[in-house]
């Protein structure tokens, strides 16, 4: 009878740990979906793509490769 | 030696240790289901579209900030609900959850569920569930509860506000639709609660909570259910004639206004003694009806908004 008491609580503390684990993971993969999402749909981020970004003076930056053609 | 006790007790500690369905009944589930229906109704009908994780993430926060609100609820009224036969089972009373935990556990989700709507969505609705959860934990649970037998009228606009958080969610602002859509919960609280008062009413007197019917005595609360049931009525037809409302929307709430007010002209023509006769039979159904109005009425917005997307619909 003792030892099924003390299971009881360890099944408990069992279940608590598996479901905050569960509930992180589940918090970690729908942050990184929305971040996704947000950078590809709704919130185009128009610098690194190369769109519609501008320098100090107004005309579009145009990019360069970063490695010139040796040849 | 040995600290842990047969009933599963800590010892010293006269509290269980608590399991994770214990923190999962802390966020009230019957009532986040609720909160989720009629959250993504206001979602759904609004003009507007959300990328699908944003719309996820958007109903998931919006139902946390409700159960949040609700842990937080638990902690503030834990000695009133030990005394109630309706929520002396609740983790608190029951020793399963340490009132501190609680409150832990209620915050941290409710800043939670704020910045990840904001996040995922916009400010103005974050700053609504904010201020959503506020109105229930502070204005309603601390201040009205345990003062005034307006309790239930001026609190359920708590209740009232997730659907216009879902709309404010998809369009950043809010409307005419999603204020009438808030309003019909708002009208529909009080005869809902009143109901259930009437058919538990030991539960309220012994704990102390000024509920009408001990105030006010239970005649008058008999026609405070049907002045208030009367007068959702125009609030509900009114949104039949917005852009959410249509000929499924009107002929639903007019079926299921005739039916309430007629539950509630069944309750006023009766008395305590006809009550205990049949053990409140007619209050008790007055009461699953009133959730059924609801439900149908939020359902009804719903199909609208998939005959909308037809070309149907709308008056």
């Amino acid at each position: 009878m003792a030892l099924r008491a003390e299971h009881e609580i360890y099944r408990r503390r069992f279940s608590r740990n598996v479901g905050v684990g569960v509930v992180l993971g589940a918090f970690v993969l729908l942050s990184f979906l929305l971040t996704v999402e947000k950078v590809t749909h709704g919130d185009p981020m128009h610098a690194i793509q190369g769109k519609g970004a501008v320098n100090p003076d107004g005309t579009p930056i145009v990019a360069q490769p970063l490695v010139k053609d040796s040849n | 030696m040995t600290d842990i006790r047969s009933s599963g007790e800590m010892a010293g500690h006269g509290i269980a240790e608590p399991g994770f369905s214990d923190f999962v009944q802390l966020l009230k589930p019957r009532v986040m289901s609720l909160v989720v229906f009629t959250a993504l109704a206001g979602m759904i009908a609004a003009p507007v579209h959300l990328p699908p994780v944003a719309f996820f993430t958007a109903i998931l926060f919006i139902a946390l900030g409700a159960g949040a609100s609700g842990a937080l609820n638990m902690w503030w009224d834990a000695d009133i609900d030990a005394l109630m036969k309706r929520t002396a089972r609740r983790p608190i009373p029951a020793g399963m959850i340490a009132p501190g935990e609680a409150l832990g556990f209620g915050m941290a989700l409710s800043v939670g569920s704020v910045i990840m709507l904001w996040l995922a969505t916009n400010w103005v609705a974050a700053a609504l569930l904010a201020f959503t959860i506020f109105f229930y934990v502070v204005v309603y649970s601390m201040g009205l509860k345990r003062l005034t037998p307006q309790n239930i009228v001026i609190g359920g606009a708590a209740g009232a506000f997730p659907p216009m958080v879902g709309w404010a969610a998809m369009t950043g602002s809010v409307s005419l639709e999603a204020f009438l859509m808030f309003a019909l919960i708002f009208m529909w609280t009080p005869p809902h609660f009143w109901a259930l008062a009437l058919f538990m009413k030991e539960d309220y007197s012994n704990a102390g909570v000024p509920m009408l019917t001990v105030t006010h005595g239970r005649k008058s609360t008999r026609r405070h259910i049907l002045v208030y049931t009367v007068l959702m009525v125009p609030v509900s037809l009114a949104l039949a004639f917005t852009p959410v409302g249509g000929p499924v929307y009107l002929t639903a709430a007019v079926v299921m206004n005739a039916g309430f007010v007629w539950g509630a002209w069944r309750i006023v023509m009766r008395d305590e003694g006809m009550a205990e006769a049949d053990r409140y039979k007619v209050e008790k159904k007055v009461f699953s009806f009133s959730l059924l109005y609801l439900f149908v009425l939020f359902g009804a917005i719903l199909v609208e908004a998939g005959l909308h997307s037809f070309g149907y619909g709308a008056l």
